[in-house]
């Protein structure tokens, strides 16, 4: 009979093959020749995007807090490690490091006088300062200015965006599925109670945001070295319009949710590539639509597990399980 | 001292359109409590309909500035009837959230149907220069901007506060259900709302053809934002507080253009707009609401 | 020492003179009512006791030490807990995610431990689970642990309230009109589990309510509050028969 621990180290280590098996079945394809480059290229634009997605979807979906500037926070991410490539000639993961440090200061430096705002002035606030570090960056030209940055060493690939995609999806999975993540959604379900049980509301609002933008950060960094150019116009609103539609399209509090939208949305974007105009009408449309018959999006706040499928999740419509909290 | 002066002319015939398009976002905030992303494009589309008019049917300044106030009215009233009114109950955020929707689709929208490209609106009023105390420099469009402005929001503090549906609009902007028991229609007056706050985007949108001779379907995002900004600076509901934000903005922004890098011109928007955030978010004619527990 | 010590509290909203010169004294174990009209104040005071509002003037002290300009979640740390009077429950979460929310400040295990699953986090998890089981069951609200809190009819709800405050451990706990659309039969259950988690937890409690069964039956002192004053100070009995209280609640004419 096995216990508790040995049954959960059983699913870790099965999980960690899975994991293995996709990342060499697709590495060897790569190395090999039968994915083409657009392959590959897109391969890492779902990455790039699930780590987006899901950083945004801790400060929006758990937290409840509407951040629409979460691009700034990736070119913080994107100029820092370029510059410590470019100017220090220090090695990869520490410019990702770096980077993501640096976005994770800009999130508490955001997080902080952010905090007493609410809904739509926390929305714009948000946007103001994304707008605010564009334009910072703009204007240093020992960044590359409005020019932006090239030359950035291509130093990402298939196996770093593959791993530090699952690194990021961990890390965050955890936080939600512990008493520090239920505190984070607590302040989202009812902030005046949650603060009345005893949770530091200002603390964690400001972890969401840290957390959140370090791997956006982390995301950025990634983008400098696989593109190896990279625009202030790169990390516009737009850019965070795009990821804030992944978050709402896959369900605002789901992991499994923004995991499966960014990689529908990265597919679609790239099917549609020669429909450049109208690829961009259907987003809005898309986004317009689902707000009106199915706000919770995909998965809501449900996760993925295997017993979804199961007779008992098909009680009646109230029964649900909330978020994944390890029962 | 001159530069000041002249930044200050400049920063006038900005501020007139910052609030222009400051009066529809706060206008319609005030009544409905959300933010009308797609209102800086409704500015855009007031800019194209002006070119249409003068560009295509040749028509001269009034004709196609009254156009293009109608069609966008209307404009307004659709968007608010289709993606709004579903979700007047909804979350803040799914409302937000589809503006922002409605506002993407309205530019790739236009960027569809008439390519990306910046367009040229005609002469319609050839350029005037006046020349003031030395070497000021004020034109004839700068002028027609702000008579235009003053002209319109005078029509507008008339609206509000001498008709019917300008009552009926602040009895709803107050408490939208004792408006209801006392007879208001107050789908109505939401609609009249955003009709009356697209059309002065509109004209603005018109204005800037005139004044800047460019067009291109994006357009209506910065200025979007900033008159955001604006409405905000001014306290957000309040239309004389949207009026005063429109100019402070246009000016502060000229002064910086002027003494400082214009590219400084966007980030300071922005910058204005977080210290407002962080020290009086009601604005400067604003008051505090305490939230209830 | 008193456990609760409320000197001369006041707080005005603008011009408006919402509650002045409170004073209150809670003795360990006390079950003590504040009553009153609607609008005289009653809440305003709790939500000063737990950091929500900042009195514009007096003190309030627990065990001796000031608790005005803590945060509401200080307060919580020291021992205070409340429920509210239109309930706050984090609707769209379970019954048991509820109350292992509040037992949060309780728990064994850091961010570290939690990302990096650490020994201490199982351990941890466990502890918060277990205890979370145990309090509904004596709530008797266990077999719906798996429930989402909005689904509970409205009288469990009230309950899971009053659970989850106990989960943060206080030793105070003020309860914002338990018994609010309760019928009669669920109320006399209310009285008894407010006497029992009184004796079992070693609970002072103070609280809000309208109903005057629950109030005369639990109470062993009443205060009066109208327009924001104290009318009355004493026992049911002396209170049910105060003048001042009857006119309070029904007008100068009902003496």
């Amino acid at each position: 009979m096995m216990s508790m621990f040995e049954r959960k180290i059983g699913k870790q280590i099965g999980i960690l093959l899975i994991l293995t098996a996709i990342w060499g079945v697709i590495h060897f394809m790569i190395k090999g020749g039968i994915l083409n480059p657009y392959y590959e290229l897109n391969l890492i634009l779902i990455g790039i995007n699930i780590i987006l997605a899901v950083s945004l979807n801790l400060i929006n979906g758990f937290n409840g807090q509407f951040s629409i500037g979460h691009a700034g926070f990736m070119a913080v991410g994107a100029y820092g490690a370029a510059m410590i490539t470019i100017k220090a000639h220090l090695p990869f993961a520490i410019a990702l490091l770096v980077g993501a440090l640096l976005a994770a200061v800009c999130g508490i430096l955001v997080g902080l006088p952010t905090l007493r705002l609410r809904g739509d002035y926390l929305a714009i606030a948000t946007l103001g300062f994304g707008e605010i570090i564009r334009g910072l960056i703009v204007n240093i030209d020992y960044i590359g200015g409005a020019y932006g940055l090239s030359g950035i060493p291509k130093l990402a690939n298939w196996t770093w965006i593959f791993w530090l995609t699952v690194l990021t999806v961990l890390v965050i999975s955890n936080f939600i599925n512990s008493t520090h993540g239920r505190a984070t959604i607590s302040i989202r379900e009812n902030e005046i109670a949650a603060e009345a049980m005893g949770i530091n509301t200002t603390k964690y609002k400001v972890m969401a945001f840290t957390i959140g933008s370090l791997f956006a950060g982390l995301a950025g960094g990634l983008h400098a070295h696989y593109f190896y150019t990279i625009q202030p116009n790169t990390f516009n609103f737009l850019k965070s319009f795009d990821i804030l539609v992944m978050v709402v399209l896959g369900g605002q509090g789901s992991i499994t949710g923004s995991i499966i939208a960014a990689i529908a949305l990265t597919i679609l974007s790239a099917s549609l590539q020669k429909l450049a105009a109208l690829r961009l009408v259907i987003y809005a449309l898309l986004l317009i639509v689902v707000m009106l018959f199915r706000p919770q999006g995909l998965m809501g706040t449900k996760e993925f597990s295997f017993n979804m499928f199961s007779k008992k999740s098909k009680d009646k419509e109230g029964k649900q399980h909330g978020t994944a909290i390890g029962q | 001292m001159e530069v000041f002066l002249q930044q200050l002319i400049n920063g006038i015939s900005l501020g007139s359109i910052y609030a222009l398009i400051a009066l529809g976002y706060t206008m319609v905030y005030g009544i409905v409590q959300l933010i009308n992303f797609a209102h800086g494009d409704v500015y855009m589309v007031g800019a194209y309909l002006g070119f249409f008019a003068t560009a295509i049917l040749g028509w001269s300044f009034l004709p196609a500035l009254l156009m293009s106030m109608v069609v966008c009215a209307i404009l307004g009233m659709v968007i608010e009837k289709l993606a709004y009114t579903p979700l007047r109950n909804a979350p803040r955020i799914a409302a937000l959230i589809t503006a922002i929707g409605v506002s993407l689709f309205l530019e790739y929208g236009m960027m569809l149907l008439v390519s990306p490209q910046v367009r040229t609106f005609p002469q319609v009023l050839t350029e005037v220069q006046y020349k003031l105390f030395g070497s000021l420099v004020i034109t004839n469009r700068q002028i027609i901007i702000l008579v235009v402005t003053v002209a319109l929001m005078l029509l507008l503090q008339y609206i509000v506060h001498k008709t019917k549906i300008g009552k009926a609009m602040r009895a709803v902007s107050h408490d939208k259900q004792a408006a209801q028991l006392m007879g208001i229609n107050v789908n109505n007056t939401i609609s009249a709302t955003f009709a009356i706050g697209s059309a002065l985007a509109a004209a603005a949108g018109v204005l800037v053809g005139i004044y800047y001779n460019a067009i291109n379907p994006l357009m209506g995002i910065m200025p979007g934002l900033k008159a955001f900004v604006a409405a905000v600076l001014g306290g957000i509901g309040i239309i004389p507080g949207a009026m005063t934000g429109g100019f402070l903005l246009g000016i502060v922004e000229a002064m910086v253009s002027g003494y400082g890098k214009s590219l400084y011109r966007d980030p300071v928007a922005f910058v204005i707009l977080i210290i407002i955030l962080i020290v009086k978010p009601a604005g400067l004619f604003g008051k505090n609401v305490r939230e209830k527990v | 020492m008193a456990l609760l010590s409320v000197n001369d509290l006041s707080i005005s909203f603008g011009g408006l003179k919402a509650v002045s010169d409170f004073n209150l004294q809670l003795q360990k174990n006390d079950l003590v009512g504040l009553i009153g009209p609607n609008g005289a104040g009653k809440t305003t005071v709790f939500n000063m006791l737990t950091g929500v509002y900042l009195p514009t003037s007096g003190d309030i002290q627990l065990d001796g030490k000031s608790l005005v300009g803590l945060k509401p979640y200080q307060i919580n740390h020291r021992g205070v807990a409340r429920t509210f009077q239109n309930i706050r429950l984090f609707s769209d979460l379970t019954v048991i995610e509820n109350l292992k929310i509040a037992y949060h400040s309780h728990a064994k295990y850091g961010l570290l431990g939690a990302v990096c699953r650490l020994p201490g986090f199982y351990a941890g998890e466990k502890e918060i689970h277990e205890k979370s089981m145990e309090l509904l069951k004596i709530f008797k609200l266990d077999h719906k642990y798996d429930e989402l809190a909005k689904n509970l009819p409205y009288g469990e709800q009230r309950r899971l309230e009053i659970a989850r405050a106990m989960a943060t451990q206080p030793r105070l706990l003020l309860l914002d009109e338990p018994a609010a659309g309760m019928n009669p039969q669920e109320t006399h259950e209310l009285m008894g589990l407010i006497r029992w988690i009184r004796e079992e937890f070693d609970l002072t409690i103070l609280l809000i309510e309208h109903d005057m069964s629950l109030v005369m039956g639990v109470c062993e002192n009443i205060y009066v509050l109208d327009y924001g004053q104290i009318i009355a100070v004493g026992t049911p009995d002396e209170i049910r028969n105060n003048r001042r209280v009857i006119e309070a609640y029904l007008g100068e004419e009902a003496s």
